[in-house]
């Protein structure tokens, strides 16, 4: 069965070792669309996220991304396809500037556009281009969880994978920061939001899926996963 | 002692040790990246001398011409042997790659005895006893190319990790592998392009030193050690801490082979670096662990 879906994981399997991470993962993404991916710790979210950006091998099940199948490729083949993760804390390069970890966004992909996605990227978080010449290893939370943001972007993403964008922000900057992805999804930008942070997040997105031991328990609209009694039960194991 | 000595003792010193520096540069790049010592450092060094040798002997082909030959050739060894080699054979542990490019050591070091024997070589070009007259010294005209030359290749290096890309991602994947990963860098690739100007560095480093100096299957390991010595006092893994840390131990190599006789030189070296691990264990511009 071929779909429109932008990404489409089917039947998802990947671990470490003897160990077994994900069993047996479903999960559609459109074009355009905001889903959040959404589990406490150790439910196997950045598994989840590893294996889609091709860091952990997928053991079984496929993974097709813009019409391709993209389960065996490399991390650089998965990025040059347009599917840009942007990983929990931030893994940006601490001992470049500001600008050089932004231009390293568009190593792999969207080269020739780099001058004019950074002047987009700087217009979106002002911060940036005041510190652009300053070590990335010297910023705050806030702002290096801008410039891995901003690094994603510069490779101009056909989806943009976020995982835990809100992790370690204050209330006030993880309510800003939740407002930028929201924008970006209104620019038309599809994105995968993998988060801890369920109330907030299932403020922004339309579909959403609860990951509870490797495999989803409840997947719905916002709305629906918000009314649904099981959900308290994934996350406070009521 | 008096200045007429004393003071080209120094220059002397400087001459010899931007080769150490160039040699350094080399090993500090490739523990910087791939965070390990690469052992087979000092037996490329010799297979680059003998490489050097040969182009003479044979084609007739200047040393400071072989550059240009053996620079891709180096490149493309030291590529191929991190990318096919050390690599795969490593498995991905540290550890592993520690013996791996020891073993290779080995496995050069004795192919180049196998083939050329223990026999010492040296070639002979008209301009290897030239000097300049300067500042009432007479400066040899070889160690002052040799000296050129290691600035410029620093000089190259320094523009090449900071104005390009695949420069950046060599720095990128230094500090952060998963996120250079998730931004599209190959890093086998990059690693065996580290590896690759590591090779590079010791084959000019060939060049520039076979018109004054000798060849045979164990040369290498005289430099490496220096080299080693080099790149801890100037900061593992800091390429202007190599660049320091070489001129440093050349003019200290220079002055204690005036004062103590010229075949004590080298205790100075590590008197000096014994002491600079004293006080300044991660060395002169090394960042705190």
């Amino acid at each position: 069965m071929s779909t429109d879906a932008l990404l489409n994981v089917r039947g998802l399997h990947a671990g470490y070792g003897e160990t077994e991470i994900l069993r047996g993962i479903d999960l559609v993404v459109g074009a355009g669309d905001i889903v959040a991916v959404l589990g406490s710790n150790g439910a196997g979210k950045s598994t989840l996220n590893l294996a889609i950006s091709g860091l952990v091998a997928a053991r079984e099940g496929s993974i097709e991304f813009d019409g391709r199948f993209i389960h065996d490729a490399s991390p650089a083949a998965i990025v040059a396809a347009g599917l840009v993760h942007v990983p929990e804390g931030r893994r940006i390069f601490p001992n470049m500037s500001v600008a050089d970890n932004l231009d390293l966004g568009s190593y792999r992909r969207a080269s020739s556009q780099r001058a004019a996605n950074r002047e987009r990227v700087f217009a979106m978080f002002p911060r940036l281009r005041e510190r652009a010449s300053q070590r990335a290893g010297t910023l705050s939370g806030g702002e290096q969880q801008m410039l891995a943001i901003g690094r994603g972007l510069m490779a101009e993403p056909k989806l943009l994978i976020l995982d835990e964008p809100s992790l370690g922000l204050s209330p006030l900057l993880v309510e800003e920061m939740f407002a930028m992805i929201l924008r970006l999804n209104k620019d038309g930008l599809a994105v995968l939001l993998v988060e801890q942070n369920v109330v907030q997040s299932l403020d922004i997105v339309h579909r959403g899926y609860i990951l509870e031991h490797g495999s989803f328990v409840i997947s719905g609209s916002a709305a629906d996963i918000r009314s649904d009694a099981n959900l308290k039960r994934a996350f406070l194991g009521l | 002692m008096h200045l007429n000595i004393l003071f080209p003792a120094i220059i002397n010193g400087l001459l010899m040790g931007a080769i150490y520096a160039l040699i350094a540069l080399g090993l500090t790049l490739v523990y910087g990246v791939l965070h390990i010592i690469n052992f087979a450092h000092g037996a490329l060094l010799t297979a680059a001398l003998f490489a050097a040798f040969f182009l003479h002997k044979l084609f007739g082909i200047d040393p400071y011409l072989a550059v240009f030959i053996l620079v891709p050739a180096f490149f493309t060894l030291g590529y191929g042997l991190q990318r096919f080699v050390v690599g795969p054979a490593s498995h991905g542990n540290d550890g592993n790659i520690l013996l791996v490019t020891l073993g290779l050591a080995v496995v050069i070091e004795n192919m180049l005895l196998y083939a050329f024997r223990a026999d010492t070589r040296t070639i002979d070009v008209k301009y290897a006893f030239d000097v300049v007259p300067f500042a009432g010294m007479f400066l040899s005209v070889p160690r002052l190319a040799g000296f050129a030359g290691a600035v410029v290749v620093a000089l190259l290096l320094w523009l090449l990790l900071t104005r390009t890309d695949t420069g950046k991602a060599i720095r990128a994947v230094a500090k952060e592998k998963l996120g250079a990963q998730l931004s599209g860098i190959d890093v086998a690739h990059i690693y065996a392009v580290t590896f690759g100007l590591g090779a590079a560095c010791v084959a000019i480093a060939a060049c520039l030193l076979i018109p004054t100096y000798y060849v045979n299957p164990n040369v290498g390991n005289a430099f490496v050690l220096i080299a080693f010595t080099t790149v801890v006092l100037g900061g593992m893994g800091s390429i202007p801490g190599a660049l320091i840390g070489g001129l440093f131990v050349g003019v200290v190599e220079s002055l204690s082979g005036l004062y103590l006789g010229e075949s004590l030189g080298q205790i100075g070296i590590f008197v000096m670096f014994i002491l600079v691990l004293l006080f300044r264990p991660s060395g002169l511009l090394g960042e705190r662990a």
